[in-house]
C-alpha cells in the first residue's frame, strides 16, 4: 500500500465536511511512518503464531523493550550507567558500612564484638585478590619479591611505641634475630611487608592534634579502664588511621565480662559481681617485662647538657622543650605614625560660597556633602571604635541609602522616643529627602487635618528643625491625643522614609488607591428619568418629553476632527458622559424621598421601592439624582396623570414590563385597568 | 407618490445551493460609483459563509469576493468613493477592505461580542460599529492605531443597529432605547421605545428617525422633540432583527416582516400601501436605492432587486443568488 501523505490523511463526515477533532490527533501517532506498517518503509509488527502443532513461544518482554532513549538516559526511570557489580567491587573500606557495623556492635549481645557478622560475612573479594591468592599471596603480606631479612615487628604494640621514635637500634633487633635465628634457617625469605595505604585526608576538624574523642567502649565498660578517659593519647588517631585499624590487640577487647571470668555460686566474695574486667589488664604474651625503662634507648633532648642557661627560663620551659640555639629573626614592626588630633584623611576644597549668605538648606547640603564632615566628632572612642557610618564619613564615601544606623547600634533595640525623633530628623533632613518632590506617601489621607499637620511636620523635618514634632501638633487637642499623634508621626516618618533616588525611579505610585476608595463607584452624573413613567408614556403613545432624555455628552476631540465639526467642549478633559463618584452601598440608596403630590403618594413609593433590576453602571437609586430628576419633572398635572396611568398600566398583567415592583398597594389593585380593556 | 406593481424578473443562474438556515445575508446599496462604468450600481452582500461579495446590480454578476472574517459577516458598508469597504462579523472584528485589491487594510479588534452593525461616516474617516456587548466603537481609518477613538457604552444591552449622518450618530439598542449622539452640540438624546429595537434610520431630510422594534411596530419619531409622528403596524416582527427603511424621497416606510413579505406604508397617512410577497421565509434585510426607485431585499440566500414598473416599459430586475461555496 502506498504511504498516504499527511495532507491526504483527513477524515470527512457524511456530508463531505472535514471532521473536527478539536485538538486530538494533531500530534500524529501513526503506526510506523505515515501508515507504513508492514511495508519496507515501516516496521513489521511482531507476529504471534500459535497453532495446535506449534505453540507460541513465550514472549518475554522486558520493561526495557518499551523504554525509549529518554527513559534510559540519565534522568529516566531506568538509567544505564556503568556500575561495579559486587564481583568487581573494590576492597576499600566502606565508611558507612563500617559505621553501621560499629553502631550495631554496641547493641549486640556481646558488645563490641561482631562475631556473628564475621561469621556470616559474604565472601567478597576482587578478582585481583583472587589471582594473588592463587599465586601464593596471603592476607596481610606485601606484594613483591621476597626479602631475606626478617623485618622488625610490624604489629608492635602501638601503645608502647613512642611517637616519632627512630627505629630501635640495631642492637635490639639483632638480639631478636639471634633469638629467633635458632629456629629459622638462613636462607629463609619472607614476603615483604605490606604497604599500608596512607590516608591523605586532611585534617578538617578543629580538634587538637591527637584528639580522638570518647571511645564508647571504654566509657561504658566501666572498670579500671573507665576511670580516666584519656582523649589525647600519645599516638594521634591520624597515625592510627594511617596504619590501619586492624590491630590484633583490639579485637578481643570487649569479650569478657565479670571479674576473673565470672564468680561462682559458692564464692563468698561476690561484692563486685558486676565488675567488668578488661583483657588489657592481662598479658597476652608470656615473658618478662620490657627490658630497660621501656624507652628503648630513647633519650630526651639535651636539656641537661646545656650550660648556658638562663635562669629566668628555668621554670618556664615546657617539659620536653629546650632553649633554642639560634635566635629567630625578629620582625621589625614599624608603628603607625601618630596622627594629629584633628587630622582628616580627606582633602576638601574650600567652598566658594559664603555660608552665611545662602539659605540654610544649601548651607547644610554643602556641609554634609563630601568632604565636609558632620558637626560632631566621629571618633568618640578613638580610631578603632568607629562604626561603619563613621568610617564612611572619614573616608568620604557616598552614604548608603537605607538603614542609616548599624544593626549593632544598641539604640535600635531600645527605641527611645528622642532617638526616634532624632532618627526621623536625620532621615528627613538629609539631601535625599530634599530631592523628594511630590511622591511622598500620605499616611493620613483620610483625615485631612491630620495629614496637614503631618505635612507640616515633614516640612519642618526637612528643614532640620528639631522641634518639628512639637510645632506641628495641634495645641487644641488633648494631651493624650497629642501624645498619640506624636508617636504616630514619628513612626510614620520613620516608616515612610524618602526612598533613594536610584531606587525610587523603579517605583511609582499606583493609579488606583484600592484601600481608600473601594466603596465608591463612578456613575454618570445625569441619570435617566424613571422608567415606569416612560413605559406608561409609550403605552399611551405619548412620545416626546416623557420618553426623551437629553444628556450632556462629550465627543472625543479626534472624533470631532474626523467628522469635521468643531469640538463642542473644547476644554473638556473627559470623554463621554460626565461621571461622578457615588458610594457603592449606602443606606441612602434605599431610602425613598417622596416629593410627588399627595394624590399619588401611594403609587410613588411603589415605584421607588423597586429592587435594582439593572445592576451595573448606573445607580439609579441615588437620592440626589432622583431629587434632581424630580425637579426636572413636568408640571404636576402631567405627572399626576402619569402616575394614575402607571397604576393602570402596572395593574394590567401581561403588558406590564418586567421591572415592575412586586408590591402593589392593595388599594390600588381595586382600580379597574382601563387601559387593558381598551387594548 | 409611487404607484405601480413591482415585478421581479428572475435572472437565471445555473447553480443554486441550498443553505443551512442561519443568518441570511444583509445588504447595502452604494450610490453609483465614479470609477466604475456608468451603468454600475453595485451591491454588497455579506453572508454566513464568512465572505463579503460585491455584485453588479445591472448585470447580476459577482465582481469580487472578500474573505477574511472568521465567522459570518453581519453587516457591511462602502465608503463614499467606493475605494474602501468595512464589514463586521460575529468574530468580533471590524475589517476595513481595499476594494480593488481585496486585501484587508485593517482588522479592528476590541469588541467583546459579535458586531451587529457597521457604517462609514460621511467622509469615510471613521468607522462606527455597534456590537452585542453594548458598545459603539468609533475607529479611525486615517491613523494606524488599533484602538478606537471613542467608545460609547451608554447602552445597557446590545446595540443592534446604527446610522451615521454628518454630525450625528443614531444607535438602536436591545434595551429599548434609541440614542442619538449629536457631535456638534455635544448632546445625547435618548428616546425610550420600551421594546428591543431592531433597526434605526434617518430620514432623508434629517428631521425624523425611523425605528422598528420587536413589538411589530415601526415608529417615526421627530428628531428634535422625540415625538412620534407616525406608527406603522401590520407586519410581523417578533423575534428577528429585520430591517426597515424609508424610500428615497421619504414618501414611504418600508419594513421587512417575518411572514415573508415586505410591507410598504405611506409615510404621511400610515396606511399600508403594498405587501410585497418576497418568499416563504423571513425577509431579513432591505435597502432602498438612494436615488432611484429600487429596492433590494434579501431573504435566505437570495437577493432580489425590485424596481418600479412604470407604465411604459418594464425594467429588468435582477435576482442575484448568493453563492455558497
Amino acid at each position: 500500500m502506498k504511504p498516504v501523505p499527511l495532507h491526504e490523511q483527513t477524515v470527512k463526515d457524511e456530508k463531505g465536511r472535514y471532521q473536527r477533532f478539536h485538538g486530538a490527533f494533531t500530534g500524529g501517532f501513526s503506526a510506523g511512518y505515515f501508515n507504513t506498517v508492514g511495508t519496507k518503509e515501516g516496521w513489521t509488527p511482531a507476529t504471534f503464531v500459535s497453532s495446535r502443532q506449534q505453540k507460541a513461544g513465550r514472549q518475554n518482554a522486558r520493561p526495557e523493550d518499551f523504554m525509549d532513549e529518554e527513559d534510559l538516559g540519565d534522568h529516566g526511570i531506568a538509567p544505564r550507567q556503568i556500575t561495579t557489580t559486587a564481583d568487581f567491587a573494590s576492597g576499600r573500606k566502606d565508611v558507612i558500612r563500617d559505621k553501621a557495623r560499629a553502631i550495631t556492635s554496641l547493641s549486640a549481645p556481646i558488645p563490641g564484638d561482631t562475631v556473628l557478622e564475621d561469621l556470616v560475612a559474604p565472601a567478597r573479594s576482587s578478582m585481583g585478590v583472587e589471582l594473588l591468592r592463587k599465586m601464593g599471596w596471603k592476607d596481610g603480606q606485601g606484594v613483591g619479591p621476597r626479602v631475606k631479612r626478617r623485618l622488625c615487628k610490624q604489629r608492635a604494640d602501638s601503645a608502647t611505641r613512642a611517637f616519632g621514635s627512630a627505629s630501635p637500634p640495631n642492637g635490639s633487633s639483632e638480639s631478636q634475630d639471634e633469638e629467633d635465628g635458632e629456629f629459622l634457617p638462613e636462607n629463609l625469605t619472607f614476603a615483604p611487608k605490606d604497604v599500608t595505604p596512607i590516608d591523605f585526608t586532611p585534617k578538617v576538624d578543629l580538634h587538637g592534634l591527637g584528639y580522638r574523642g570518647l571511645n564508647p567502649l571504654a566509657a561504658l565498660r566501666g572498670g579500671p579502664g573507665a576511670g580516666h578517659i584519656n582523649l589525647f593519647t600519645m599516638d594521634s588517631d591520624r597515625t592510627n588511621s594511617l596504619f590501619g585499624e586492624d590491630r590484633k590487640g583490639q579485637r578481643r577487647r570487649g569479650g569478657v565480662a565479670g571479674q576473673g571470668f565470672g564468680v561462682g555460686a559458692m564464692e563468698d566474695d561476690d561484692e563486685d559481681i558486676y565488675h567488668r574486667d578488661i583483657m588489657s589488664n592481662y598479658d597476652t604474651v608470656l615473658g618478662g617485662e620490657e627490658p630497660g625503662d621501656g624507652l628503648y634507648g630513647w633519650t630526651a633532648p639535651q636539656q641537661y647538657n646545656r650550660t648556658k642557661k638562663d635562669a629566668a627560663y628555668l621554670g618556664k620551659i615546657l617539659e620536653g622543650f629546650t632553649l633554642a640555639s639560634d635566635k629567630l629573626e625578629t620582625k621589625t614592626i614599624f608603628p603607625p605614625p601618630n596622627l594629629p588630633r584633628d587630622f582628616r584623611p580627606v582633602h576638601y576644597f574650600r567652598p566658594v560660597v559664603d555660608l552665611s549668605s545662602v539659605s540654610p538648606m544649601v548651607a547644610q547640603a554643602l556641609q554634609t556633602s563630601r568632604g565636609h564632615m558632620a558637626q560632631e566628632a566621629p571618633s568618640k572612642g578613638g580610631r578603632h571604635q568607629l562604626d561603619s557610618a563613621q568610617r564612611r564619613e572619614l573616608l568620604g564615601e557616598a552614604t548608603l541609602q537605607g538603614i542609616t544606623e548599624s544593626l549593632l547600634n544598641p539604640s535600635r533595640f531600645a527605641p527611645h522616643a528622642e532617638q526616634q525623633q532624632q532618627e526621623a530628623l536625620s532621615v528627613w533632613s538629609g539631601p535625599t529627602a530634599q530631592a523628594q518632590t511630590g511622591q511622598t506617601f500620605k499616611p493620613f489621607e483620610r483625615t485631612p487635618h491630620k495629614q496637614a499637620r503631618y505635612d507640616l511636620y515633614i516640612d519642618q523635618l526637612k528643614q532640620g528643625d528639631r522641634d518639628a514634632l512639637e510645632l506641628s501638633l495641634d495645641p487644641t487637642m488633648t494631651e493624650w491625643e497629642r501624645g498619640r499623634e506624636r508617636d504616630e508621626f514619628v513612626r510614620a516618618a520613620l516608616l515612610y522614609k524618602p526612598s533613594s533616588s536610584s531606587l525610587s525611579c523603579r517605583f511609582t505610585r499606583g493609579k488606583q488607591d484600592d484601600g481608600v476608595e473601594a466603596d465608591t463607584v463612578e456613575v454618570t452624573r445625569d441619570q435617566e428619568n424613571d422608567v415606569d413613567d416612560k413605559q406608561a408614556a409609550v403605552k399611551m403613545k405619548m412620545f416626546g418629553k416623557l420618553t426623551r432624555d437629553t444628556f450632556e455628552w462629550h465627543p472625543d476631540n479626534l472624533l470631532c476632527k474626523r467628522f469635521n465639526i468643531p469640538d463642542p467642549y473644547p476644554g473638556s478633559g473627559f470623554v463621554g458622559m460626565p461621571k461622578v463618584k457615588r458610594d457603592k452601598f449606602s443606606v441612602f440608596n434605599f431610602l425613598t424621598v417622596s416629593e410627588s403630590p399627595t394624590a399619588s403618594a401611594s403609587p410613588a413609593p411603589q415605584g421607588n421601592k423597586q429592587s435594582p433590576s439593572e445592576p451595573g453602571k448606573r445607580s439609579r437609586w441615588d437620592v440626589s439624582g432622583q431629587a434632581g430628576d424630580k425637579e426636572r419633572k413636568e408640571k404636576d398635572p402631567v405627572s399626576e396623570f402619569l402616575s394614575v396611568a402607571r397604576i393602570e398600566a402596572s395593574g394590567s398583567g401581561p403588558e406590564a414590563s418586567t421591572t415592575d415592583g412586586p408590591t402593589t398597594d392593595p388599594t390600588v389593585e381595586v382600580l379597574v385597568p382601563h387601559y387593558y380593556i381598551h387594548h | 407618490r409611487v404607484s405601480g406593481v413591482f415585478h421581479p424578473l428572475i435572472f437565471s443562474r445555473p447553480t443554486s445551493f441550498s443553505l443551512p438556515v442561519s443568518f441570511s445575508p444583509t445588504l447595502s446599496l452604494s450610490p453609483p460609483p465614479l470609477s466604475f462604468s456608468a451603468d454600475g450600481n453595485y451591491l454588497l452582500s455579506c453572508g454566513s459563509d464568512k465572505s463579503l461579495k460585491l455584485w453588479s446590480v445591472s448585470r447580476g454578476t459577482l465582481l469580487k469576493t472578500y474573505s477574511g472574517h472568521g465567522y459570518e459577516v453581519l453587516d457591511a458598508d462602502g465608503s463614499y468613493d467606493n475605494s474602501q469597504l468595512c464589514s463586521c462579523s460575529s468574530d468580533k472584528t471590524v475589517i476595513l477592505w481595499d476594494v480593488a485589491t481585496g486585501q484587508v487594510t485593517r482588522k479592528l479588534r476590541g469588541h467583546a461580542g459579535k458586531v451587529n452593525c457597521v457604517q462609514f461616516n460621511e467622509e469615510a474617516t471613521v468607522i462606527l460599529s455597534g456590537s452585542i456587548d453594548g458598545t459603539v466603537r468609533c475607529w479611525d481609518t486615517r491613523s494606524r492605531k488599533f484602538d478606537p477613538i471613542q467608545i460609547l457604552d451608554e447602552a445597557q444591552d446590545g446595540v443592534s443597529s446604527l446610522k451615521v449622518s454628518e454630525h450625528e450618530l443614531l444607535t438602536g439598542s436591545v434595551d429599548g432605547r434609541v440614542r442619538r449622539y449629536d457631535l456638534r452640540m455635544g448632546q445625547l438624546h435618548v428616546d425610550f421605545i420600551n421594546s428591543p429595537i431592531t433597526c434605526v434610520c434617518f430620514s432623508a431630510d434629517g428631521q425624523c428617525t425611523l425605528t422598528s422594534s420587536l413589538d411589530s411596530t415601526v415608529r417615526l419619531l421627530d428628531k428634535s422633540t422625540g415625538e412620534m409622528l407616525g406608527e406603522y403596524t401590520g407586519h410581523k416582527m417578533k423575534g428577528y432583527k429585520l430591517d426597515c427603511c424609508l424610500s428615497s424621497k421619504d414618501t414611504h416606510v418600508l419594513s421587512c416582516s417575518e411572514d415573508g413579505h415586505v410591507y410598504c406604508w405611506d409615510l404621511v397617512e400610515g396606511s399600508l400601501m403594498l405587501k410585497l410577497p418576497v418568499g416563504k421565509a423571513v425577509v431579513q434585510s432591505l435597502s432602498f436605492h438612494p436615488s432611484e426607485t429600487r429596492l433590494l431585499t434579501a431573504m435566505e440566500g437570495r437577493v432580489q432587486v425590485w424596481g418600479a414598473e412604470p407604465e411604459e416599459t418594464e425594467e429588468d430586475v435582477v435576482v442575484v443568488q448568493q453563492e455558497k461555496a
